[in-house]
Order: C-alpha cells, then structure tokens, then sequence
C-alpha cells in the first residue's frame, strides 16, 4: 500500500507540469492585451507598457513564457500579479474562505444526502421515498446559478433566515452558499445511498444475516448499510476535489473571497499567474483526493488490495 | 440405556419424540406485476432428529422458496404465505412474533445456501461473521467469540483455523467458504439444518468432502437434515426418505431406496430415466419432454400432465380420475410410499 501511494504521489508530478502548461497555453490564447484591460479607460504611457511586457514576458513565445514561470515555481516563486503582488499571497487569502465553504457544503451533502438516502432505500415505495426521488430530480435539473439566487431571494431575502452575501457572520455566513454549493451533489449522494441500498437489501448475505437470527437493526446497519455506503462514501471523496474548483459561481454570486471569486476576477483581468497558479492548485486538490478515494476504497472494502 | 443402542448417534437425539420439524400444508404465493405465481401449492413433510429428508426437484418447483418459508426470510411482500402451518417442537412458527420467530432462527433451525460467495459479506472476516451467532444469540463477547469461531472452524475442518480466522470469504477456496457457511450454521447446535443446493456450486471431488462433513455433523450432533437439491446422486448417497416436487406439490414421498428402485410418479419415473447410466454407455439420454410449468398459469388437472406419457384425459380416464381435470391428491400407494397420481398402481406396476 505504502509503495502504491508513493508512486501515485509521483504521477501528479507530469499530470500537474501538463495541466499548468494546458492553463498556462489557454490564458496565453485569450484575445486581448492585459496591460490595456488594467489601465481601464486611463491612456497608458508607451514607457509604462515597455516595462510591464518585459517584467511578464508577455513578448515572448509561449514556451519562453511557460519556462520562465517554471524556474521561477522550483524557487517556490508563483510569481505576481500585474500589481506586483504574489500570488501566493492570494492564494494564502482566499484558500481559507474556499476550504471552510467546501467543508459546510460536505457536510451538508454527507449528512442530508446520506439520512434521505438511507430513510428512503429501506422504505422503498413510501411518500418519503417518493418526495426524496421528486425532490432530488427538482435540485440536479435547475442550473446551480438560478438556485443560488434562488436561495438568497428565498431564504436570505424573503424570510431573512441567513445572510446574502460576504463572510462577516462567521461560519454562519457560509451556511446558504454551501447548501448551494452542495445542493446537486447532495441530490446525487441521496439517490446513490438509496440505489445501493436498495440493491444490497437483495442481496445473498443480506438473506444470510436474517437466516442467522440476527436482530433486524443489526442486519439493516452491519449488513446492509456498510456494504451499501461504500460508494457513496468514495463519491463524496472524490467530490471533495471537484468542490474546491467548482466554487467558482457560488463564491461569485455570495461574494465570497475565496479562490472560486478570485480566479474568475483574474481570468476577466487576463492576470496569467494568478490563473495558472490557482487552477493548478485545483487540479492538484482534484488528483489528491481520487488518490484519498482510492486509499479509502481498499479500506473499506477487503477485496480490494493494491499490492 | 439400552445396551442394543451401539448404532445409536452419540449426540443429543432423543428418539420417539417424533418430528422436530412439521410442514403441514403450506401455501406460497407471489404478487407480481404479471400476476399471480404459486410458488407453493399444499408441502406438506416432517423431519426427525437424525433423519435426512432430501426434497428434489427441478428449477422453479418451490423447493427453495419453502425453505425460505419455513425460516421465516422470504421477502415479504412480495411472497405471500397464504396457509399452512410449520410446527417445530411442538410451535406453529407462523402465528409467533417476529422476535420469537428470529430466536428460533439459528439454535433452532439454520440454513447454508449454495453459493457460499455471495452468501458471505465480503467486508467481514469469516471469524467475525460466525462470531455473529454467539453474539447475536448468547451475547458473547467480541473476543469470546472469535475463539468459539475458531473452535467451529476446527470442527468443520478448515485446515489452519486459528490463522485463518481473520481472512476474508473471498481469500477462501470454494469449498472452504462453503465450510464456512457450515460453521456458521451448526454454530449453536440447530435441531434442523436446511442445506439448500450445498453442493451445486462446487466441483464433484470437494462436493463429496462437503456432503460427508455434513453426515458426520450430523451423526454428531443429531440433528434433522433437510436437503434441497436437484442432484439425484447426492440424494441416492445421503438421504433416508426423499420427497420430489413439481410445480410447488409434493409429487411423490417415500424412503430413497423404495422411490428410486421403484418410482411411483411418471414425473418421478421421468427424472430416473434421465440419469446417465454407466452401462448404456454410448446410448442416448431420456429427457422429460416439454417445459417446466409457468407458476403464473398451473395446468388445471394433474400439473404434470400436458409432459405426461401416461396421462388419461379421454374416454379411457376412469371416472372423477381424469388427469387434465382433476386435481389428484397426494395418497398412499403402497405402505411407506405416497404419490400425487391418478394412476400411481399401475406406475408402480402393483
């Protein structure tokens, strides 16, 4: 197992140079010229322009560009934005906002997305399972944009229940923004559990434990409920590494600074590090916590070993 | 003690108490969206302690289900038990309470399934999920019973048992895992073990190991044995009395050697002629014509006879005997031998 994981870990190495080099060519190709989208409507001294094209390299090729980024990141250098402030700098600022937010909405999605899943698995056929089947079709099939605003009109506007926007209520403050974040993939869990559950309740050791005279808990929880939340639980692993990309609207619309909001500011702004440094850093979360799911998976499940 | 009692089984039997086990007319059936199916029409049989009843039957015949029935594991809905009664010790099983029922579950009656793979959770050590029954039943410790695991282990002689109790089912042999599922069933000392297809899945030389494990158990401990299979040498070998099944009925009931010498039943008699004989080697099977019959839509009459040689639906039927029309009871032919045809006399050729 440790050598299994150690030569994973190696492998994000080429994935990570590949993806930062595929980010790195996109923001390249974006048409446009970032030292015009920054002085706004301000004319611009052709002195001013000539400093700034040399200090970013933005007069070279692409490989040139991608290289001297590269010597620079072996240094631990993310280098700056067009201000001239570090990127890790950034990254440091908004990472926090980004983790707690990916946090609530995982929890959300674990519990809620689990407890439904469950209730209706074992009762199939009941209202409930009805109203989790009806629901959850209703949140994956509505854009998580309209849902977001949705929600602040409803729940923050209407009602007044949580805030709208911004994080000056605490973890509060993080509540709606990751019931959206989450809604989808918490549609997604509630029917996996249920599937699963569902088909576990059929199968040949679940008659077994009922032909042993095992009490009914004991036969629904350590018989049917473990085996059953074995993919569901590497599911929500593995969407742990999508929620920290993919929080990019949500931020966005709730105003959070997190590095969602932060990477949409910078691709508007043609701000070539700062993209490249944080959506690597998103793939890189996305790689290490399949490798985390994987991990899991033989943990959970015996038959499944790495060796 | 009679001193006469050498061949007497060493274990608890107490012989003259009768049957342990009575099926009396039992009647299940399943609601499906295509209709009614009677899985099972009217089983009736007993089992005594050290008695081997083997029920045989094709695909479909409601052998399994009415073991399920009796171990209270069918699902419900969509199975149906819609009558009968299943005595054990002197208790109708399907008037008690659920809990009641589960506690006769297994230091009363257990069951081991054919394939032992799938009937086995996989996330489980095998220690573990035969521990379950001392846990379950007697509250016993973890530890405690990861040792009496051991000891049964032993018992069904799983080479190495100490080491391997903390191994997965799927780290197991075929035959091994079937063990398991052994040890887990006599693990409190049932007074009945239903072994539905023990063997099915398992090549013929570890079929062998695993039918004699199950007659020394049995000869150990005393229990009723009640073999559901379709394999008739496994029957031929193992069974004192057997009872064959066709459509959900009993179709014929008598000891293995009386039956199989003798068939009483044409569908009886069918299934004998379709053993490949060592002698006619070269020669050509005799299969039973025509197709199993649709539990949806039971043939009125006998169920056997649209496949029967010897039916007789027209003039030549004898009154209140015709054999699309009327049902024929399950009866006694010859003294120890009952069969459900009209014309069971001249079967046997008496």
């Amino acid at each position: 197992m440790g050598r299994y994981v150690a030569r994973r870990l190696l492998l994000t190495i080429p994935v990570l140079l590949g993806a930062s080099f595929l980010i790195f060519a996109m923001v390249y190709a974006l048409p446009g010229d970032p030292i015009r989208a920054l002085a706004g409507d301000r004319p611009v001294s052709p002195a001013v322009v000539k400093v700034l094209t040399e200090r970013f390299h933005l007069s070279d090729p692409l490989w040139v560009q991608y290289w001297e980024y590269l010597k620079a990141l072996l240094s631990g250098d993310l280098g700056t934005d067009f201000r001239g402030r570090p990127v890790l700098d950034t990254i440091e600022r908004t990472l926090p906002v980004t983790v707690k937010l990916t946090i609530v909405a995982v929890v959300f999605e674990a519990i809620i997305g689990i407890v439904a899943g469950v209730l209706a698995g074992i009762r199939r056929n009941s209202f409930f399972d009805n109203l989790v089947l009806v629901s959850t079709t209703v949140i994956v099939s509505i854009p998580i944009l309209v849902l977001a605003f949705l929600a602040q009109l409803v729940l923050g506007l209407k009602l007044g229940w949580f805030p709208i926007a911004g994080t000056r209520d605490g973890l509060y403050s993080y509540v709606l923004p990751g019931l959206v974040l989450a809604s989808g993939s918490l549609a997604y869990v509630a029917r996996l559990t249920r599937t699963s559950i569902a088909e576990n309740m059929r199968a040949d050791y679940v008659r077994t434990a009922r032909a042993k005279g095992l009490p009914n808990r004991t036969v629904i929880v350590r018989h049917t409920l473990r085996n059953s939340l074995i993919p569901v639980v590497t599911f929500i692993g593995a969407d742990i590494g999508a929620l920290l990309g993919g929080a990019i609207v949500t931020e966005t619309v709730f105003n959070l600074p997190g590095i969602g909001r932060e990477v949409f500011d910078a691709v508007r702004a043609q701000e070539g590090a700062v993209v490249v440094g944080i959506v690597t850093l998103m793939v890189f979360f996305f790689i290490f916590f399949n490798l985390v799911v994987d991990v899991l998976y033989a943990v959970l499940d015996p038959r499944i070993r790495y060796d | 003690m009679s001193t006469a009692s050498t061949s007497a089984p060493s274990g608890p039997v107490r012989p003259g108490t009768g049957p342990v086990l009575e099926v009396d007319d039992l009647h299940v059936q399943f609601r499906t969206e295509s209709g009614l199916v009677r899985a099972v029409n009217g089983v009736s049989y007993t089992v005594s302690a050290g008695e081997t009843l083997a029920i045989l039957g094709e695909s479909g015949s409601g052998k399994s289900v009415s073991a399920q029935a009796i171990m209270g594991i069918l699902d419900m809905p969509p199975a149906e038990i819609t009558g009968g009664r299943i005595m054990f010790e002197g208790r109708d099983l399907l008037t008690e309470s659920p809990e009641e029922q589960r506690k006769v579950r297994g230091p009363g009656i257990s069951m081991i399934f054919q394939d032992a793979l799938s009937s086995l959770n996989p996330v489980y050590s095998v220690g573990f999920q035969i521990g379950e029954m001392f846990r379950a039943h007697q509250g016993m410790s973890r530890k405690d019973a990861k040792k009496r695991a051991v000891e049964l282990m032993d018992r069904v002689r799983i080479p190495a048992a100490a080491q391997r109790v903390n191994d997965f089912p799927h780290q197991f042999s075929g035959g091994m895992r079937q063990r398991v599922m052994i040890a887990m069933a006599i693990a409190l000392d049932p007074r009945i073990l239903i072994a539905d297809e023990p063997t099915t899945a398992l090549d013929v030389t570890v079929q062998a190991q695993v039918m004699d494990l199950l007659k020394d158990l049995q000869r150990d401990t005393g229990m009723g044995l009640v073999l559901i299979t379709h394999d008739l040498g496994v029957v031929n070998e193992v069974a004192d009395n057997v009872a064959v099944m066709y459509a959900g009925r009993i179709v014929e009931r008598g000891t293995v050697d009386d039956v199989f010498s003798n068939p009483a039943h044409p569908y009886t008699e069918g299934l004998m002629s379709s053993i490949p004989q060592v002698e006619a080697k070269g020669g050509r099977l005799q299969p039973i014509g025509g197709q199993p019959p649709n539990l949806a839509s039971i043939p009125s009459g006998c169920p056997f006879h649209p496949r029967c040689p010897k039916r007789r639906t027209g003039a030549d039927a004898l009154p209140g005997r015709h054999c699309a029309e009327d049902v024929p009871p399950l009866r006694l032919v010859v003294p120890g031998r009952e069969a459900a045809c009209h014309y069971s006399e001249e079967v046997l050729g008496v």
